[in-house]
């Protein structure tokens, strides 16, 4: 397995992230705090070293999706696995969401573990009745007789200028419904345990990858290496400790997150920020419990506003932790409008990093609270 | 509409080898057929007027004057088939040219017919060849479509009387349930839409589980989380009823598809109406189903009403079993009230399926006889005496009826004596289970997830306590 990983990244021609050069570059400047690390590997290769691994060992599991085999991937997630497995395990689907959806969900419900691929989430809007109707739903409208042990995997939020139909974040859609399990790795070594924990998990999982962070890489132990790794669901993970506020994100924004902190250092600012890693169910205790050990909490996400993940976090730390609060709750998320095109219109309809800094000020009181992020 | 190429003389030297117009110029003055390679038949005016009129285009886009009608034009060759050596290797495959811009019509001017094998009097029509089924299969399948009826018109009723809150009839296509089931094997993966509990029937459900489900007592194996009607059964390999139309389909044919990977000798047999063909799951699981090649039949029990739409405003093609040959699939129209051809055709059909790995199309024409569930009144929308035509003089259960007593297997007082005991059971099934114990309210919270995840327990801990304090305000006779 470690040949499979030396051998992906020297044959490595995928295309990485289109010009993010200070994400890298901020991402390489934290590998000092990974200090048991050995290796880097992409996201995108932890992705697929996952599917690898777990098509070898169940011959159950299986991929479907638009461009999976013979194009090795939309993103070349993917690459490989045609060649390995065949197309009866490699199925590249006509062009219909519903359509491929219903048939993975049909194909659990028989015995199979289909993961089904869709090139964007956006996509998956057309196949929404089935992931909910037809995987959420199922198990318990069927008294526990019919299980649906899919996996629904893409990249999911905005990309880089690829529109209004191309951008939208799904977490919070998918991670209301129950029935669902909702995960949103960020390293690659989340993208390799939570994907592997949701292949072999017995209900529906919506797997919210990131094309922006398909290239990017990161260190991973021999640990996370092992064919045997998983990561719980559920369990939030701790990226950076401090005691002066919490800031909660996921996927990308952990690393928006990150950086910011390294800002606030500058100013005597601790931040915590946590990995969700897990939507749906949300990590609520670790979230509460660092709540309470730093009496501030900033949420950060790409979506829209209203009905946020952000919205949920605050309202479980309000019901739980109030008299810990010390400030109101900031949330840092999408603006309120489809996603432009244009460069410039995109970069401030996104949450950037000073944005996360000053909503970490003002809930420290560093800075005169404002209505608008300008 | 057919279009033909007119050209005048001079042209036809120009175009030298080009013979293809011209053998339509001597094809026009053959007659008034325009043969294709296809097997649709085109027929256009040969009247003066139209030729005079028309002006089209050659492959060169020159425009060319009308000639004049009756023009003979003499051909070295009036073979078409000169038209073979000419073909081009598209994506897809070879495909032969042709210089006649034609149009398949819209339709093939005749109407796909139906297989039928009993006649409107449950005689076997002569020269009809089918499968017999003996005295055994034969009764079991009749009291099956009596049981069927019994139940629809006592559950029904019910409903009416306020007892369950909805229910839905399958009153006109029993012969579809039955005759369908009675064809398949127990391995056989069933995935109805709605209007098939004669399928759950005939393999063993009994009538008072079909009572428990309606009622959603502690016995349901819904676990009272489904309306009525909404049956499902792991042992009876029936999935669990789904309200969204169609979905189904595309469910039937990922599921054939992991039969077909288990290489079992069993297909998956899927239900739809003739208005779940307008979704897009029909499309999808139909083109699917036959690009994977899995083991799985499509039956359409074609009733002439989706709700209050008539087939008339529902699709324009000729039904639903042209569809089949779009996507590459096998298909036939059957006679959907004459129990033995809905039996000879799903037999056939699920050894080909079985056989060949490929999905079949079955159109099982028929109608709806009783509204589209309690939540309809269907006189608002068709004629009465149309409903009562088909539930009398073309009723599928008085129709097989006549062939089972034909052949002595069937009497008068049997009929009478199996029609009592069967309400007899049916009411107090329904007695029982109305009287049967509500299930716990733990149901509410198991199944959401394989395991309980620990909200959910906290929040079934956290009612149980609200309920144990505030006894009032909850129902006493509801188990925790």
């Amino acid at each position: 397995m470690f040949g499979i990983i030396s051998h992906k990244l020297v044959a490595s021609t995928a295309g990485g992230s289109p010009g993010q050069p200070i994400l890298r570059a901020a991402v390489l400047a934290m590998m000092s705090n990974y200090s048991t690390a050995t290796k880097q590997i992409m996201v995108r290769e932890a992705l697929n070293s996952a599917l690898d691994e777990e098509m070898a060992a169940d011959p159950t599991v299986f991929l479907m999706g638009e461009e999976v085999g013979e194009y090795e991937g939309a993103y070349k997630v993917s690459k490989g696995l045609l060649r390995k497995y065949g197309p009866q395990r490699v199925v590249d689907t006509p062009i219909t969401e519903a359509g491929f959806t219903g048939i993975g969900v049909g194909a659990s419900c028989h015995g199979l573990r289909p993961i089904v691929e869709f090139m964007t989430f956006n996509f998956a809007m057309q196949a929404i009745d089935h992931i909910i109707n037809s995987a959420a739903k199922t198990n318990y409208m069927s008294a526990g007789n019919i299980n649906v042990p899919i996996v629904f995997r893409g990249p999911n939020g905005p990309a880089a200028g690829v529109g209004a139909q191309h951008s939208q974040c799904y977490a919070a859609w998918y991670s209301s419904c129950p029935g669902l399990k909702v995960l949103a790795p960020y390293s690659s070594e989340d993208a390799r345990g939570l994907l592997k924990t949701a292949i072999r998990d017995p209900d529906p999982v919506v797997f919210l990858e990131n094309e922006l962070l398909y290239g990017e890489s990161f260190p991973v132990s021999d640990e996370v290496l092992d064919s045997s790794f998983c990561l719980p669901i559920g369990k939030a993970k701790i990226e950076k400790e401090g005691k002066d506020v919490t800031i909660t994100a996921f996927s990308r924004m952990v690393g928006y997150a990150l950086k910011a902190a390294e800002i606030l250092e500058k100013e005597d600012l601790e931040a915590e920020v946590i990995n969700l890693r897990s939507i749906r169910p949300l990590d609520r205790s670790l979230i509460n419990n660092s709540v309470r050990k730093t009496n501030r909490l900033v949420t950060v996400e790409e979506g829209f506003p209203q009905h946020g993940v952000g919205a949920e976090i605050c309202a479980s730390v309000v019901e739980e932790n109030f008299n810990y609060l010390d400030a109101p709750v900031e949330r840092i998320s999408g603006a309120d409008a489809p996603m432009p095109y244009a460069a410039n219109l995109e970069r401030l309809a996104l949450p950037q990093v000073e944005d996360v800094v000053r909503a970490a000020r003002r809930a420290c009181y560093r800075s005169v609270p404002t209505a608008t992020t300008a | 509409m057919a279009f033909w190429l007119s050209k005048s003389r001079s042209i036809s030297s120009l175009l030298g080898k080009r013979i293809g117009l011209l053998t339509i110029l001597h094809e026009r003055n053959k007659g008034s057929f325009l043969h294709s390679r296809r097997d649709g038949v085109f027929r256009y005016k040969n009247s003066p007027e139209f030729s005079t009129k028309s002006a089209t285009f050659s492959a060169t886009g020159q425009r060319f004057k009308s000639s004049k009608t009756g023009e003979q034009v003499e051909l070295p060759s009036s073979d078409e088939d000169d038209d073979e050596n000419q073909a081009v290797d598209f994506p897809g495959g070879r495909v032969a040219f042709t210089s006649r811009m034609n149009f398949t019509s819209e339709s093939s001017g005749k109407r796909i017919p139906c297989f039928r094998v009993l006649d409107d009097n449950g005689y076997p029509i002569a020269g009809s060849i089918f499968e017999q089924v003996n005295k055994e299969v034969a009764v079991r399948m009749y009291s099956g479509m009596v049981t069927l009826q019994i139940m629809d018109t006592i559950l029904y009723e019910t409903q009416r009387q306020g007892r369950i809150s909805f229910y839905l009839t399958s009153t006109g296509e029993e012969a579809i349930n039955l005759a369908s089931a009675a064809a398949l094997s127990p391995d056989d993966v069933v995935l109805p839409q709605y209007r098939e509990p004669g399928v759950l029937l005939w393999r063993g459900f009994t009538l008072q589980e079909f009572a428990n489900q309606c009622f959603g007592n502690k016995a349901d194996y819904g676990k009272g989380r489904q309306m009525p009607i909404h049956y499902g059964s792991q042992k009876h390999n029936y999935f669990t009823v789904s309200s969204p139309i169609a979905t189904q389909l595309p469910q039937a044919a990922g599921v054939a598809y992991s039969l077909k990977m288990d290489k079992k000798d069993a297909c998956v047999v899927t239900y739809m109406g003739d208005g779940g063909t307008s979704e897009g799951d029909f499309h999808a699981a139909l083109n699917f189903a036959a690009v994977t090649e899995v083991p799985v039949i499509f039956i359409c029990r074609n009733n002439g009403w989706a709700i209050s739409t008539p087939i008339t405003e529902q699709f324009r093609s000729d039904g639903v079993v042209v569809r089949g040959q779009a996507y590459g699939i096998r298909s036939i129209r059957v006679d959907g009230n004459d129990a033995l051809a809905v039996y000879n055709s799903v037999r056939t059909a699920r050894q080909t399926a079985i056989n060949e790995q490929r999905p079949i199309l079955i159109e099982a024409l028929t109608y709806r006889v009783g509204h589209h569930s309690t939540s309809d009144d269907s006189t608002k929308y068709r004629a009465v005496d149309e409903i009562e035509h088909w539930k009398t003089a073309q009723n599928p259960v008085s129709r097989f009826r006549k062939w089972v007593q034909g052949n002595g297997w069937w009497t008068d007082e049997d009929e009478s004596e199996f029609r009592s005991n069967i309400r007899k059971q049916l009411m107090e099934a329904i007695q029982l289970a109305a009287r049967k114990e509500k299930p716990p309210i733990a149901n509410l919270f198991t199944d959401v997830y394989e395991e309980n995840p620990p909200n959910l327990v906290e929040q079934e801990r956290s009612l149980g306590e609200t309920i144990k304090k505030h006894p009032q305000d909850y129902p006493s006779d509801v188990p925790l």
